[in-house]
């Protein structure tokens, strides 16, 4: 099962979306499909704003290190950062906004505690570069990896309750010793 | 693509928003493409403040004549003119065709010059309205605009909310600043205090209050570019000279291009009428009868929005398109929002930056028929 189905699977039917960092909006087009779950996407990147347009889909090319000033209070059922945490500079403002908006946040990352990151790190001594993380070092729009402990760590720093938790590892669960194994988290919370 | 200019003449009376009727008015008009059985392919495309009903295209007796939007529009184009039926109109109270102030007052037998009144965005769609009923249209698939052309496709939305499916709003506003007021303000007061203006009487007079106009032009241009575009385009360079002058002739090649802009405009654009679409600007509030919410004012409408603003445009920054989006989202229209980098300040919107063009080709490739 892709990341995109197990979303979507969380989502209410006619539920109200917001996917921050929605790239080409193919999770927002899903969500129309499957749950007609009508919502916007924001986007900063240009290529990626125009592929959202062809595909039929709400974009707003804004840029969340700005914040989420243009939505009101509870304008959404579920506020999604899709593998996008990573590449924000503050994460703490963000949460709180996205959970200001939304009712609930859907949040998935890389998890940087998957045993092969760490593998790669502790005794080929470099930094990951995985399916999961492409990128290399210097060139790279990753800013601020995390692991399971760490997310969870934040948001119990926040107030914010876990309400759901999927650990994936190419597609499968992972239902134990998560944080070593998975190497995809997906986690739905509230304030 | 070789196009002719038509006009259309309106016999019933025009009540205006500012209280006066128009008896009668003439509407000039282009299209290009063809009407559709369905009659639903038809776009509406609104002008700024200097353009006209030509908008793509050459005519037969005048090749060099392209129009003002014809990197935009066409066969192939981003506004696809295979696809779509592209009505070009020019608004009333301009000088290109459609009646205004240059007109003759059925009333005198003369030009209506200063006598006539005072038009609003409400009563441009007003009378593009009367157009679409001419020409069969009773729903457009879009209504698309740039600057002032962007305020007459936001007020199709809300004047006739179920008469038009799309909006495309470029490098709008949805109400000038009071910084937009006073550049608009000194544009006025150099027309108006022009000797040859003669209170908006000039036509009889033989003469036309050109260094108003030229004024005017040279402080709107300043507006329209970017700092950095401006010093990109001209720097700090001399006009033929390697030493400045130490006189007040020409020495920069930005006083050259402003001084040029200005006479050129001032051979071909009229006072009364620039007086008008500058007033038509400031007085442009759709959310001022809802106590300045623009959320409610946007209830209304009903059509989906392609909103686009440009980065380095500080005439009608991006912040201003983010109101309407704002209060487009509080009613939950279905809505896109490109805000480009274009460097080259409000004028972007006539440009063809390639990411421009692209997201605009996407989302006419997606109307349906």
């Amino acid at each position: 099962m892709t990341e995109t189905e197990m979303i979507a699977r969380w989502v209410v039917p006619g539920a109200r979306v917001l996917d921050l960092g929605c790239g080409d909006g193919t999770l927002l087009k899903h969500l129309w499909q499957t749950r007609q779950a009508p919502g916007y996407g924001v986007e900063i990147d240009d290529a990626q704003v125009i592929e959202c347009i062809s595909n039929d889909v709400n974009v707003l090319q804004m840029d969340l290190e700005d914040g989420l000033s243009a939505f009101r209070d509870d304008s959404f059922d579920y506020v999604i950062l899709s593998e996008t945490i990573q590449t924000i500079h503050r994460q703490e403002p963000l949460m709180r906004e996205m959970l200001r908006v939304g009712r609930e946040a859907i949040v998935s990352f890389p998890n940087f505690g998957f045993w092969r990151a760490r593998l790669q790190i502790t005794l080929e001594g470099h930094m990951p570069v995985s399916e999961e993380l492409p990128y290399q070092w210097y060139d790279t729009p990753n800013v601020h990896h995390c692991t399971l402990i760490d997310f969870e760590d934040l948001c119990a720093k926040l107030g914010i309750r876990v309400l759901e938790r999927l650990v994936l590892r190419d597609g499968k669960p992972v239902t134990w010793l998560r944080n070593l194994l998975g190497s995809l988290a997906i986690y739905r919370v509230s304030m | 693509m070789i196009v002719v200019p038509q006009k259309a003449l309106f016999d019933q009376p025009l009540a205006l928003k500012g209280g006066a009727t128009l008896p009668a008015f003439e509407i000039a008009y282009e299209t290009y493409g063809e009407l559709n059985a369905a009659r639903s392919n038809a776009v509406l495309v609104c002008h700024a403040l200097n353009a006209s009903h030509h908008v793509a295209g050459t005519y037969a007796d005048d090749p060099n004549n392209i129009g003002w939007w014809d990197n935009m529009v066409g066969p192939g184009k981003p506004l696809d003119t295979n696809r779509f039926f592209v009505v070009g109109n020019n608004y009333i109270g301009s000088c290109f065709g459609s009646t205004g102030p240059t007109s003759t007052n059925p009333a005198t037998g003369k030009p209506w010059g200063a006598d006539f009144p005072l038009v609003t965005v409400e009563d441009w769609v007003a009378a593009q309205a009367r157009l679409a009923d001419y020409l069969g249209i009773e729903r457009f698939a879009a209504a698309i605009g740039g600057s002032l052309g962007a305020m007459q496709a936001l007020q199709w939305t809300l004047s006739f909310p179920e008469r038009v499916r799309h909006a495309i709003v470029i490098a709008a506003t949805p109400r000038l600043t009071a910084q937009n007021i006073a550049f608009n303000e000194v544009a006025r007061q150099a027309i108006m205090t022009d000797p040859d203006f003669h209170g908006g009487h000039y036509y009889e007079q033989g003469v036309v209050p050109r260094r108003g106009l030229r004024i005017a032009r040279m402080i709107g241009h300043i507006t329209y570019l970017s700092d950095d575009a401006m010093m990109e385009k001209f720097g700090r360079v001399l006009r033929g000279k390697i030493a400045p002058g130490y006189d007040f002739d020409v020495d920069f090649e930005i006083e050259s291009y402003l001084r040029h802009q200005g006479d050129k405009f001032a051979d071909y654009f009229d006072a009364n009428t620039y007086l008008r679409i500058t007033k038509a600007l400031d007085y442009y509030d759709p959310a001022a009868e809802f106590g300045g919410d623009i959320a409610a004012a946007m209830a209304r409408a009903k059509a989906n929005f392609l909103i686009i603003s440009f980065a380095s445009d500080w005439r009608f920054a991006p912040s201003r398109s983010r109101e309407i989006v704002r209060a487009l989202l509080d009613n939950r229209r279905v809505l896109s929002y490109v805000e480009n980098d274009a460097p080259h300040g409000h004028d972007a919107f006539l440009l063809d930056d390639p990411r421009y063009f692209a997201a605009l080709r996407a989302y006419f490739g997606n109307i349906e028929l």
